[in-house]
């Protein structure tokens, strides 16, 4: 292996990690379709294989098969690009996530400023597909789109940066071993605290119910990708799982201790898999059990309520590191 | 329209200077409650007009009337409000009996009142349901709510199934009475099902009430004052949540509601809370009228014109007359013109949800989008009743 050149490693780790990805966030729909059944006494897919199993792909297939129209004045070029530049940063926040020690695409020493960053870069996407749909629906979805995305990011920023206070590190593996004897969720006050600022914010920052406004289809129909159709449409979807998946694995890092678990070493990655997906599925049973709020009452929660308190926090955080390091104190 | 404190205007917002959006929302939209359409006029998000357009979904009820005997009405009556068809049939019957003249055994009023106060079981769940649903989103705790009480729907169209052998339009009266008894087993099986659904109700209750979410889109969202309410003539529960003390079951009784103990709740606010608070305290009497039904149902015929099937069996005088019942929208009216014939003459519908609509223009503007679709749900508007 160490034969090969660095930039070939990268390729195919990168591919690797795209393969994964996709596979993962196609299964996690099913999941989510399963726990919602179950929340709602239904039964979910059941008939495409056994329990259902084969449905992602059954859907996958379908909207290939599903003709793509783009509307008539529509401007197509943005039309047809917006959907690409919202999959991209979806994907490429995984490309940071160290799923084991030295398993990972890039363990960059700025990797959570990285994953913030392009995170928050797939509102310009939203707002492409959103502008050039020439829809009234589409157009409104977009401007609460950005109302949105500039009131939630800062707490969740704010509320990702306890645990780098607490670490020192901006690296993710840092955060990991870090946490090695205890869970920053167990952090006292702090840790309980910024993990609830965490969900909140990034139940707002993937635009799910309750915060869902963007998408709001008893008002806006389907919001930005009320015009989109087929594979475009699949892309869609597919970055906005890859968002949340995304998320999780971040939730799971920064607040549950990534891969440490019981067990052997290598079963890390296993556990850092399922503590996403209970992240994931937190986030699902908030989406199945709230209605939608107002877009007005959302910016209130964001700046009123959550931006103050994750900034108390991050202060709070900074004084106790500081006093805890202090010799002599 | 005018009243003693001056003409009743549809209110218009200020223009502002800033640029106004037209937007659409119906005939076909996930929140139209079937085919409405509102023409919306936005500033940003504020809803600063709105032009409501009914009529979708006309089908010529009242001419159809006109060409049907007295005896083959009353099922197609159900087609009006398809949501609570029980209603709509006991209103034409009532007007028919009262102008012929006819007499109901005390065992079919007290059938009548049965299935009326089911019928609204079953529509106060779908209109959870589906209000919730416009609130959360078919992709939310909307959907959760809104399956949650299909399913309670479901029990109690299963119970008119056994009865009358439909789930949604039943053809249950008849002039003179009604069509089919209670057959065995089935006031057990009716009790055990509102036992349930009066269990489920807290439920619902404790998921909605200690919603936080909930109670911000709800309080204080399309304020319907007194004033507005009794100017433009709405009537059921949005009339009683606005401060009004008024149900047809108590203040004109028909069909022996005047031997049932109930409560009928008033809120004063007028709100979309009010409304919701309302229709659940009647959830409650309603079920409370069932139980006292099935304890005390007098033996003895069901109609007084048993198996009514050729024409000349109901004979109309010349006249008119008007008959209204409290359906779960409010005042369901029927109101008939005979000339002596086997047919109306003319025959005239007061849908509620028609009269309940109108209040939309006077209470939208001023709210945003996402309240639109809050306050809507909140009228519950069945748009078979408003286009007829």
């Amino acid at each position: 292996m160490s034969t090969l050149p660095p930039a070939v490693l990268g390729l195919v780790a990168g591919v690797g990690m795209l393969l994964f990805v996709i596979g993962l966030v196609t299964y996690v729909t099913l999941l989510e379709r399963k726990f919602a059944a179950r929340m709602q006494s239904r039964i979910g897919p059941y008939r495409v294989g056994w329990h259902g199993i084969l449905q992602p792909i059954a859907d996958a297939l379908k909207l290939m098969m599903k003709e793509d129209i783009v509307p008539r004045d529509a401007d197509r070029r943005v039309f047809n690009l917006a959907p690409v530049v919202f999959l991209v940063p979806c994907l490429l926040i995984f490309a940071t996530i160290p799923f084991a020690p030295g398993l990972g695409v890039a363990d960059l020493n700025i990797g959570i400023l990285f994953f913030l960053a392009v995170s928050s870069m797939e509102i310009v996407g939203l707002f492409m597909a959103g502008w050039s749909s020439n829809n009234k629906y589409a157009l409104i979805s977009a401007m609460r789109a950005v109302n949105q995305i500039i009131s939630y990011d800062l707490p969740f920023l704010l509320a990702a940066l306890i645990p780098v206070i607490l670490t020192g590190s901006l690296r993710l593996s840092d955060i990991a071993v870090a946490q090695d004897g205890l869970w920053f969720i167990a952090y006292p006050v702090l840790g309980q605290l910024g993990f609830l600022a965490f969900v909140v914010a990034s139940v707002a920052a993937e635009n799910r119910v309750p915060f869902d406004i963007l998408e709001a289809e008893s008002e806006l129909v389907a919001g930005f990708r009320v015009e989109y159709s087929g594979m475009k449409f699949a892309l869609i979807q597919l970055g906005e799982y890859a968002h949340v998946m995304g998320t999780s694995f971040l939730g799971a890092l920064l607040f549950l201790g990534a891969w440490a678990g019981p067990g052997p070493e290598w079963l890390g990655p296993v556990w850092f898999l399922l503590k996403a997906l209970a992240m994931f599925l937190l986030i699902t049973w908030i989406r199945w059990s709230f209605i939608r709020i107002r877009v007005d009452q959302i910016l209130q929660i964001s700046w009123k309520l959550l931006l103050p308190l994750t900034m108390l926090l991050v202060i709070a955080t900074s004084i106790v590191v500081v006093w805890r390091h202090t010799p002599g104190v | 329209m005018s009243s003693e404190h001056g003409p009743l205007v549809i209110k218009q917002l200020d223009y502002t200077g800033a640029e106004r959006l037209t937007m659409n929302m119906g005939p076909q939209h996930p929140s139209a409650h079937g085919v409405f359409r509102a023409i919306l006029t936005l500033e940003g998000e504020t809803v600063v007009g709105v032009d409501a357009v009914i009529g979708y979904l006309h089908r010529c009820h009242e001419k159809l009337a006109e060409t049907l005997a007295y005896v083959q009405y009353p099922s197609i009556a159900s087609k009006t409000d398809y949501v609570a068809a029980m209603s709509s049939e006991l209103a034409y019957v009532m007007a028919a009996e009262r102008l012929a003249k006819i007499d109901v055994p005390k065992r079919a009023q007290y059938l009548r009142v049965l299935v009326g106060e089911l019928q609204r079981v079953a529509s106060h769940c779908l209109w959870l349901g589906t209000w919730c649903m416009d609130m959360g989103g078919a992709l939310g705790g909307g959907a959760t709510v809104f399956l949650y009480c299909i399913r309670e729907r479901e029990l109690v169209l299963d119970l008119f199934e056994s009865l009358t052998g439909a789930r949604l339009l039943y053809g249950f009266h008849q002039v003179g009475g009604v069509r089919y008894d209670m057959p065995e087993h089935w006031a057990t099986e009716c009790r055990s099902t509102v036992d349930l659904i009066e269990k489920r109700l807290l439920e619902y209750e404790e998921m909605l009430e200690g919603n936080a979410f909930f109670m911000m889109r709800t309080k204080g969202v399309g304020v319907i004052s007194r004033e507005l309410a009794l100017d433009v003539g709405i009537s059921g529960p949005l009339l009683r949540a606005s401060g009004v003390n008024c149900d047809l079951r108590r203040l004109a009784p028909y069909s022996s509601y005047e031997d049932f103990e109930f409560r009928v709740p008033v809120e004063t606010s007028g709100d979309c809370y009010a409304r919701y608070k309302v229709r659940m305290v009647e959830f409650r009497e309603s079920i409370k009228i069932v139980r006292q039904i099935l304890d005390g149902l007098p033996e003895g015929p069901i109609s007084s014109r048993p198996g009514v099937k050729a024409v000349a069996q109901v004979r109309v005088p010349k006249g008119e007359m008007y008959a209204r019942v409290e359906g779960p929208r409010g005042e369901v009216g029927c109101y008939l013109v005979g000339d002596g014939g086997p047919r109306p003459y003319r025959m005239k519908w007061r849908g509620a949800s028609f009269s309940n609509l109108a209040v939309l223009p006077h209470i939208i503007p001023g709210h945003s989008v996402a309240d639109v679709v809050a306050i809507m749900g909140s009228v519950d508007p069945v748009f078979g009743e408003v286009d007829r």
